[in-house]
């Protein structure tokens, strides 16, 4: 399913127009890509928890010609999904 | 962040009553849960994927006792961030 097909089903479920469907999820969406760009944690209840997680810089190597290369610190969001779901989805339902 | 922060920038943003916001936020995770539940990935464009993966057998070892044990196979949850959403972490 992707952003459309959500908002379609999502539009109907909740007997609301289809514009203010898109609306309602982008600003969901979007809110959690900023509250993780602020560097903060998201913990939804029932779904899972996002982290960004801090990595320093580091000297890497090409896999390829075995040269060393320089990786710049970074962060990356990480998704643990919550123990509910988690069953949920080993148990397909 | 949670779900309250969440239905209040509904509120705030969208003029959402605050008990129909809360609802719609409920509403869409429970839509987004079902969803992954049956087993289909949810897509999100500009944040990123919920994928549902089937890993197979394999044998491990329970790390206190050395022990040798069969991992059975088993549907896992896992989040690709998308490129717009870690670039946007990562701008300063």
């Amino acid at each position: 399913m992707n952003k459309s097909e959500l908002i379609e089903t999502f539009a109907l479920q909740r007997e609301i127009s289809h514009k203010r469907a898109e609306e309602v999820v982008n600003m969901i969406f979007n809110s959690m890509s900023e509250a993780m760009t602020a560097g903060e944690r998201i913990e939804i209840r029932g779904l899972g928890s996002f982290v960004v997680k801090e990595y320093g810089a580091y000297t890497g190597r090409n896999p390829k010609t075995g040269e060393p290369i320089e990786v710049k610190p970074k962060k990356l969001p990480f998704f643990k999904v919550g123990k509910e779901l988690k069953e949920r989805i080993l148990d397909g339902e | 962040m949670t779900k309250i922060e969440l239905a209040k920038q509904l509120h705030q943003e969208l003029g959402i009553k605050q008990k129909e916001a809360a609802d719609h936020v409920e509403a869409l995770l429970d839509l987004i849960k079902e969803t992954l539940a049956k087993g289909e990935n949810v897509k999100i464009s500009g944040f990123g994927i919920f994928e549902v993966r089937d890993k197979n057998a394999r044998r491990g070892r329970n790390p206190q006792t050395g022990e040798s044990i069969t991992i059975e196979p088993r549907r896992v949850l896992t989040f690709k961030p998308s490129a717009i959403l870690k670039e946007g972490i990562n701008r300063e």
